[in-house]
């Protein structure tokens, strides 16, 4: 598990206000038909990125300064929506290892757990400090610490949180679960033994 | 100090407490379906590891398939690959699998309680969000992602993390023409779409205990809207009685067996809760989405917002309404029936009362799509196709259709849709641009024969169709 171990993400940050930022607009449901996750970066806010072009905008995901970007700055309830783990594969993909927000909606971040893509909360005020900071020095890099629960940018350091589970799963390299849920299974049967319904009430 | 139906069906279902904290929870029951599965499947076979409990695993298939012509091979070569691969994988892993040949093919959430597998007191996941829908049964159901798909077929198991309870009390007699959809609307207008982080959202109240088991599915189905992975309503008699004689319910001195388990799990009187909520019900009127999240929304008689912050001018833009504009005289383009939310019996029974004898406008397209094959059946026993088809309906095959922009049925363009999905997010229903207003199906109805937004209320005189035992 050592090498699953993830305690601190450096790179360049890059800042996508807004709150309720659903699946849908992360990864287009047209994308879903494939049936592996492979080139799922492409896709990434695909159709939010061409209304901004249409609207004469650049999209953050299509700024210059934000390509290779790891850190990804959001507001509040992002990921919301549709269950599709296409939405982190497909950041994950693009680049993004740590996102910084608000909240999450909690299917999102199951998600982007069993991915290693760590979600940290910090709040209104010190994001809205984070973006400002941001996009005073574009293409800053930030540092996610886990351990020691910060966030820093061009100087400036919040704090950040994560639930102690999770944060415990990335840190100890134990967010993949698959093992973990399979190394006792004798325990899986007993408790299936207890519920009188996987016997047909019999 | 009395315990929660979610705190007594999780330490039921507790494995063990992971080294990180979490949770190992057993899955009861895991539904699958064609678009969230491919890559877990992939994923085993890599590892070389069996599916733990296919016995308790079922398929179905509903996202990608087109809802007009069901002939093999679909016309679109990507989604003939996909249900190829559920097909495959079933049966390498021996999984029940009801395909489109089969009489019990359906929307996964609607299937699974017709034939008796959802169940009071299971947990129960599936690779989708409105999972939720199961906890009308009193059962504790996840909507996962493919990873957690992958977990769930190789243990049986997930791992996750308590959630607090809040109780949403709803009381009142709705009025006619109000409807359970106008009610969860109502709540996460109130309560946010961020509200339910956190928490499983336990409806009860006499309004919801009046409620039939079609209504209380079309209430937690959308828990997810306001933010709560679970909701469910405790375990009655309204629930017992819609088992008997499924196919996977308890037969005989096993229902009788199943009843006092059953009744056992349910949230005690003195149970406590994390927070509690109370709506009234009496007060509501048909409820209309109007911008780009399921919380947006107005009463029928009201105006959209004004442009007060950057969300809602972004929305109202996105959406091409003038700020305080009334909702109701807004045209639509497409009526959709249908959807895990509204796909069932007594929808199209409420939605087939207020078309019959009327026309759909002559710019509206309008579509019924049935939520599943015996959905379906049932409807044409009843004659309701005849009803859709006499008012200038499509009559569809049983899918997930035009809720997500997967399978043929896509809105184009900037189209605006009555419908009576889940979700109105951009580009949703298959056009980057297309526009949703989420409504009841009797709503949906009402706005494609008037062409535009109007309020059902004026139109619910019409008598009830046959069985059309609605509860509230």
């Amino acid at each position: 598990m050592d090498a699953l171990r993830i305690t601190e993400i450096t790179g360049r940050a890059l800042a996508l206000p807004g709150d309720d930022i659903d699946t849908d607009r992360i990864l287009p449901a047209r994308f879903l038909r494939a049936i592996t996750f492979e080139g799922m970066e492409a896709h990434v806010f695909v159709d939010d990125r061409a209304a901004a072009t249409r609207a004469g905008h650049v999209h953050p995901f299509d700024e210059p300064v934000n390509q290779g970007a790891s850190v990804l700055l959001v507001n509040r309830n992002f990921g919301c929506g549709s269950s599709r783990e296409h939405a982190p594969q497909g950041l994950r993909r693009w680049g993004i290892r740590a996102i910084v927000g608000e909240s999450y909606s909690e299917i999102f971040f199951g998600n982007s757990m069993m991915l290693g893509l760590a979600c940290v909360t910090a709040t209104h005020a010190d994001l809205e400090r984070l973006m400002a900071a941001l996009a005073a020095h574009p293409g800053a890099a930030a540092t996610v610490d886990l351990k020691a629960g910060t966030c820093s940018l061009a100087g400036l350091t919040v704090p950040v949180t994560m639930p102690g589970p999770a944060r415990d799963a990335l840190m100890t390299g134990a967010w993949d679960t698959t093992g973990l849920l399979k190394e006792r299974y004798e325990d899986v049967n007993a408790a299936a033994a207890r519920l009188p319904y996987v016997a047909g009430f019999r | 100090m009395g315990k929660t139906l979610l705190q007594k069906v999780w330490e039921l279902h507790t494995v063990r407490t992971l080294p990180s904290g979490q949770t190992q929870l057993f899955i009861g029951l895991h539904l699958i379906h064609e678009v969230t599965t491919p890559q877990a499947f992939d994923e085993l076979r890599l590892r070389g590891w069996p599916v733990a409990r296919p016995d308790r695993t079922f398929g179905t298939t509903d996202h990608i398939i087109p809802t007009r012509e069901r002939t093999r091979p679909f016309l679109d070569v990507m989604a003939e690959d996909m249900l190829s691969a559920l097909e495959r994988n079933c049966r390498d892993f021996g999984i029940p699998f009801y395909g489109l040949d089969d009489e019990r093919q359906g929307i996964v959430h609607v299937i699974g309680p017709e034939l008796g597998l959802t169940q009071p007191g299971m947990t129960i996941a599936c690779g989708d969000s409105h999972t939720s829908t199961h906890g009308a049964f009193g059962s504790v159901a996840f909507g996962i992602g493919t990873s957690q798909v992958r977990d769930v077929l190789a243990s049986q198991c997930i791992a996750l993390e308590p959630l607090k309870v809040r109780r949403i009390r709803v009381t009142g007699q709705l009025q006619a023409g109000v409807y359970a959809k106008d009610v969860v609307l109502a709540i996460i207008r109130r309560l946010g779409v961020s509200g339910g982080v956190g928490y499983a959202y336990e409806f009860a109240g006499d309004t919801i205990e009046r409620m039939s088991m079609d209504e209380r599915m079309t209430i937690c189905n959308m828990s997810i809207e306001g933010g709560a992975r679970v909701g469910y309503v405790n375990p009655d008699d309204t629930t017992f009685a819609y088992f008997k004689g499924r196919p996977f319910a308890p037969q005989g001195e096993a229902f009788d067996r199943a009843v006092t388990w059953w009744r056992s799990i349910a949230s005690d009187a003195d149970a406590v809760y994390d927070d509690d909520v109370e709506i009234r019900a009496d007060e509501l009127q048909p409820v209309v989405t109007w911008g780009v999240n399921p919380g947006q929304s107005v009463g029928v008689a009201e105006q959209v917002p004004a442009a007060t912050d950057a969300a809602t001018t972004d929305a109202l833009g996105y959406m091409g309404l003038a700020a305080g504009q009334p909702i109701a005289g807004l045209k639509v383009d497409v009526a959709f029936i249908g959807s895990c939310t509204n796909g069932r019996l007594s929808d199209l029974r409420e939605a087939a009362r207020i078309v019959r004898g009327r026309h759909v406008a002559p710019h509206v397209t309008a579509l019924v799509v049935p939520g599943s094959v015996s959905v379906r059946r049932a409807a044409e026993r009843e004659g309701l196709d005849e009803i859709f088809r006499a008012a200038g309906f499509e009559w569809r095959g049983a899918g997930c259709s035009m809720c997500l922009g997967m399978n043929p049925d896509k809105l184009q363009g900037n189209q605006v849709c009555a419908s009576s999905s889940n979700r109105n997010f951009k580009g949703r229903q298959g056009s980057p641009t297309g526009r949703t207003l989420l409504m009841s199906p009797a709503m949906v109805a009402a706005a494609a024969i008037a062409g535009a937004v109007t309020d059902v209320r004026g139109m619910v005189d019409a008598p009830a169709l046959s069985g059309a035992g609605q509860g509230v």
